[in-house]
């Protein structure tokens, strides 16, 4: 455990060594509060198109929807250089010969991205906090909005981390998790066509599908489960791959 | 105590796809011990090195450090180790006292001790002034320090360093051989180099690999002593036959090794060398070079490379 915990400091502090995390922090922030601005203006000039729905289903649920395809965009950045960089620069001999386990190398690394990404959601959970300032919100809706946002960078995060340690370049890393994710956010698309055991299968494998009923208030142990088996597939896949690599290379 | 055996590497096999790198290699290394590891590039000394040091699998075999296995008990082996790959594993945008302070936390030294590991390990490797400067910003000289530091931080056992002079300046050179020579007082140290002087400086045994498979294993003192003077390197322009040569008093044995050359041992004390040269002037073979064979590393080296085969 505690070589877990240095590991996944160390990981954390060096994201913010360089300016990639600030940057990306930034611009996060700046494009999800013009979204938040145009949805806010949107619910003070109603129109019949609300249909008696209330501030957390217009504005809050809308954030967070976007926000899922935000940080789509950019976790592919955070997570391709996690083992790519240590493998080219050679700082994972280091890692491999010191007492620590495969296991604990890869659930630091992923810690300490899950930690980044943490501090991403908190800055995006003010926005809708702020509203607290002037109206009431449903708490427990947003509460479960952002427990699925949570959920959705945590597999983003285990997916790119995998990815990473396939490859040396972090550009590659970076493009193919950005296809994967993609793929399997739009996956629930084939879904409309085919059978219906074809129907159910892509769409329950969609990441965008559980992330709706998450942000819609709607919280199923199915949702949760689904995103706890993407992250612990992922990682433990990871743990094979490093520990493959060592034996066969 | 001192004799303890902190390395034992065991009929070690390494395979990468259908090509063996590694080729049956068994030695083992006692505390006190400078063990210099020497071989073309591609010989196989890195990916050996490795293997040691936990980072690759052996394909078949076993190694332990200070009687763990480093497959069964990685752990408490690895603890025991430390290690400096060719390429000093270093995190750039760090500075050396948050390196070294992220390395000994991943070595599993305590808290309170951290400090003071971080500050014997840079005082021995010379790195005092340059605590708080980024790594990238160092010279290669003192990127390589910081690497020996790495490694030395926790006082393991056995410490591996694969080219530790490389990229250093003469004095840096002097210092680095200095402190290993220290180290190897109440450490195992293995140092792989193409340097053949510095092992002759700081090593105790030479071990030569060739193509995945040791050739050599013996101590320093003896490559030097054995077979002084005995062994002639002769050449000529015309050369006789095989058998011609074995006629001549004083050679006890020859081999020819290309078209004009050939190497001989004499008896001790002969006067072959005369019988030789009498011989190629009176039989116009154009006598070329006599080389001596002084029996050094140089030599045996050059020889246990060029592909003949001696047994170990």
């Amino acid at each position: 455990m505690r070589n877990i915990l240095t590991i996944a400091t160390h990981e954390l502090r060096r994201l913010f060594k360089s300016p990639l995390a600030w940057v990306m922090l930034a611009v996060v922030e700046f494009l999800l509060a013009i979204f938040f601005l145009i949805l806010l203006n949107q619910f003070m000039n109603p129109g019949p198109w609300i249909a008696g729905r209330g501030i957390t289903e217009i504005v809050i649920a809308g954030l967070l929807q976007v926000s899922g395809i935000v940080i789509l965009l950019v976790t592919p950045f955070i997570t391709m250089r996690i083992f790519s960089e240590e493998r080219r620069t050679g700082t994972i001999k280091l890692l491999l010969s010191s007492p620590i386990t495969i296991t604990e190398l890869v659930l630091g690394k992923y810690l300490g991205t899950l930690g980044f990404l943490v501090i991403l959601l908190a800055l995006i959970a003010l926005m809708p906090l702020s509203l607290l300032l002037g109206t009431p919100v449903d708490y427990l809706q947003t509460a479960a909005g952002l427990l699925g946002l949570f959920l959705l960078m945590a597999s983003f995060a285990a997916i790119g981390l995998f990815i990473s340690t396939l490859t040396s370049q972090a550009s590659i890393a970076a493009v193919t998790t950005f296809g994967v994710l993609f793929m399997l956010w739009i996956i629930n698309l084939a879904s409309t066509t085919g059978s219906e055991i074809f129907r159910a299968i892509f769409s329950w494998l969609s990441l965008l599908k559980h992330f709706n009923s998450l942000i819609n208030g709607a919280f199923n142990s199915v949702d949760v489960i689904y995103y706890l088996i993407i992250c612990s597939t992922f990682i433990v896949l990871s743990i094979w791959r490093l520990d493959g690599e060592r034996r066969h290379q | 105590m001192n004799s303890e055996t902190l390395i034992s590497i065991n009929e070690v096999y390494r395979y990468y796809g259908n090509y063996c790198a590694v080729n049956n290699v068994s030695f083992t290394v006692k505390r006190g011990e400078v063990l210099g590891f020497l071989g073309l590039n591609g010989a196989g000394k890195s990916t050996t090195m490795q293997i040691i040091s936990g980072v690759l699998g052996a394909s078949s075999g076993s190694v332990s450090i200070a009687g763990l296995d480093i497959m069964d008990a990685p752990r408490q082996a690895k603890s025991q180790l430390g290690f400096l790959p060719e390429q000093p594993p270093l995190y750039h945008d760090l500075t050396v006292d948050e390196y070294l302070d992220y390395a000994a936390r991943l070595r599993g030294i305590r808290r309170t001790n951290i400090r003071t590991a971080r500050e014997q390990s840079k005082q021995r490797c010379g790195l005092e002034a340059v605590g708080r400067r980024l790594i990238i910003n160092l010279s290669k000289g003192y990127q390589q320090r910081v690497g020996i530091a790495q490694a030395i931080l926790h006082t393991p056992a056995v410490i591996i360093l694969d080219e530790p002079t490389n990229g250093l300046d003469p004095v840096q050179i002097k210092e680095i051989r200095e402190l290993i020579k220290e180290l190897g007082r109440d450490h195992s140290v293995i140092l792989s180099t193409h340097i053949l002087p510095e092992v002759q400086a700081i090593c105790d045994r030479v071990l030569i690999i060739h193509e995945g498979r040791l050739v050599l294993d013996q101590q320093l003192e003896n490559i030097n002593e054995s077979k002084q003077n005995n062994f002639v390197n002769i050449a000529f322009r015309q050369a006789p036959s095989l058998d011609t040569l074995n006629t001549i008093e004083g050679i006890k044995h020859i081999v020819q090794i290309n078209d004009q050359r050939f190497r001989c041992e004499l008896h001790p004390g002969s006067t072959a060398i005369n019988n030789i040269v009498r011989n190629s002037a009176g039989a116009g073979w154009g006598l070329v070079e006599i080389i001596p064979e002084t029996g050094s590393l140089e030599e045996t080296f050059m020889r246990l490379t060029s592909g003949a085969q001696e047994n170990v």
